[in-house]
Formats: structure tokens, C-alpha cells, sequence
């Protein structure tokens, strides 16, 4: 799990949030962790290839979620299950975009695949075994989960050692 | 939502036609949103490039607003088609993947502009009339010069 490749992500989700819910946001927790994944609540994973290789799965807590949406949308009123689900997977696509504009202005190409969506309570481990790095965001309306496991792919560590 | 001055259809007053393209819900809603609160009207939406070339046909919108990371074809070459078929068409990529070569490559598709999610009302405001340009005009903004 190559660390320099975590930061413009934590930037990323600050840059995202922080104004859409107009609040400060604050890293409540950091770990590591290498087991594979179930959803807690709603969880939209995203699938990177190319130079960087993983996933970043964004979970949020039903109610964040609604309250997330809501927020973003404008709105004071709750917002539905599946525009709250539809609101997850935005917001890993509005986030992991914007980390990946800043790696590729680094030089990395890859292909971004679009969200996965996995509710919890289906019983199934939605990842293999993979070494990621937990990320807990706190912000006004609820905590956000950022499990992210990335590595370099095979075109760049061959280009490397050329 | 901050008040805009409305941007109207210059040959005729009318509400400029908005074709929203986006693969999530939740996008669209909020794009519709903000275009309406520009004095415009969403003529359309569709979830995916192809329903965005069949769309465009249908309704012939004045923008359209355009996802690129979509199911069964992407935003990108789903502009180039609309543009082909329509060279007045104004597409404006709205997308959360802004590299540089996706910006490069929508532009020389037929895009007329690139706007990176999450969409700022202001900066969405600016590039709808820049795109619209004299066929476009922008009036008085609510209660402004009372």
C-alpha cells in the first residue's frame, strides 16, 4: 500500500464535502486494516486500473446519507433511500474525481470504472483480503468512510525498471 | 440558491432548453436545479449516451449538459456523435473526472466547454453564457434596481 498515493484522496474528500455541506470536515480516525470488506451502510465502491491499480469503497450510515443528500440537493427534506443510495455513489464519483485529476497531473493514467453499489445486510464480503488504509471523516451531518486500497499497477513498475 | 440573472434565448425570449445527461440521479436532480435557477428549463434527461443522441433528436435542447463516465456509452463520444449530426450543438462537459486528456479530448470531440463536478452555481452560470454567447442574453436579477 504505497501512502503518497492516499493524500489526494484526503484532500480530495475535503475539497468535496467541506463545501457541499458547508462545514468543516476533520479526519476522526486513521487505520489500517486487511481483511476483506462488508458495507456497514450504504457503500459504493469504485474500481481504479491502469499506472494505479485498487478501490476506494465510500460508506456512509443510512441516515448520513439521507441527511448528506438532502444537504447537497438544497433540500430540508429527508431525502429517499434511493436517492440517498444515488447520493453515495455521487459522492465517491465527485471525490475519487477529483483525486484522480490530481494524480494525473502527476503523471498517472488509469481508468476510473464507475461506482459499484453494496447495501449492508446482503451478508457478502464485497473485496479479497487486501491490505487499505481506513480513513473516518466527521462532518456536521455524519461520518464518512473511506476505505481505500491502492497500489501501482504493472505498467508502471515495468515502465519504472525499464 | 443565490439569485441569477435568468438567461434567456435571445431570438425569442424564451427560457433557455436544457438537455441534462447524467448516469445518476442524483446529478441530474441537481443540475436541474441549477439551471432553473438560471431562468432555464430542462427539456430532457437521460442516463446514458445513447439515450442522449435519441434525446437530443427528439427535443433539439439549446445545452446540453453532459456526464462522461456514463453505462453503454460514454459522455465523450456521445458528444462527438450529437455534434456530428448537429454542428451547432452546444455540449458542456459536467464530469468529476477533469484530467487534462479527458479535457483535451472532449474539446476536440465538439465540446464547447468543461465543467468540473461538484458544479459551483457561479462557475456553471459563466460558462452557460459563454456558450450561449449573443444567442443568449442575460436580464435584470430578481429585486435588482428596486
Amino acid at each position: 500500500m504505497k501512502m503518497d498515493l492516499i493524500q489526494p484522496f484526503i484532500n480530495a474528500a475535503d475539497a468535496v464535502l467541506a463545501p457541499g455541506l458547508q462545514c468543516p470536515m476533520t479526519i476522526a480516525n486513521l487505520s489500517m486494516e486487511g481483511e476483506s470488506y462488508s458495507p456497514h451502510g450504504i457503500a459504493a465502491l469504485v474500481a481504479l486500473s491502469g499506472d494505479i491499480e485498487g478501490r476506494i469503497i465510500f460508506d456512509l450510515d443510512p441516515n448520513t446519507a439521507s441527511r448528506i443528500a438532502s444537504k447537497f440537493a438544497g433540500s430540508d427534506e429527508p431525502a429517499s433511500d434511493a436517492l440517498a443510495q444515488e447520493a453515495v455513489c455521487e459522492l465517491a464519483n465527485q471525490v475519487i474525481g477529483n483525486a484522480v485529476a490530481t494524480l494525473n497531473d502527476q503523471g498517472f493514467n488509469f481508468r476510473v470504472h464507475p461506482p459499484q453499489l453494496h447495501l449492508a445486510g446482503q451478508g457478502t464480503r464485497i473485496t479479497e483480503d487486501t491490505e487499505a488504509v481506513v480513513l473516518c471523516f466527521e462532518t456536521g451531518s455524519g461520518n464518512v468512510s473511506m476505505n481505500i486500497a491502492l497500489d501501482y499497477g504493472a505498467t508502471r513498475v515495468a515502465a519504472a525498471g525499464q | 440558491m443565490e439569485q441569477f440573472a435568468p438567461v434567456k434565448r435571445s431570438k425569442d425570449g424564451q427560457p433557455v432548453r436544457y438537455l441534462i445527461v447524467d448516469d445518476s440521479v442524483f446529478a441530474r436532480k441537481n443540475l436541474g436545479k441549477m439551471v432553473e435557477s438560471f431562468g432555464g428549463q430542462v427539456a430532457g434527461e437521460a442516463g446514458d449516451g445513447v439515450t442522449a443522441i435519441a434525446e437530443y433528436d427528439r427535443i433539439q435542447p439549446d445545452i446540453v449538459l453532459m456526464d462522461i463516465t456514463m453505462p453503454l456509452m460514454e459522455g465523450i463520444e456521445a458528444a462527438e456523435r450529437i455534434v456530428q449530426q448537429h454542428p451547432d450543438a452546444r455540449v458542456v462537459m459536467v464530469s468529476s473526472v477533469g484530467y487534462q486528456e479527458n479535457i483535451v479530448a472532449a474539446l476536440q470531440k465538439g465540446a464547447r466547454h468543461f465543467v468540473q463536478k461538484p458544479v459551483k452555481a457561479e462557475v456553471l452560470y459563466e460558462v452557460i453564457k459563454y456558450v450561449m454567447g449573443d444567442e443568449g442574453t442575460a436580464g435584470q436579477a430578481a429585486g435588482a434596481g428596486a
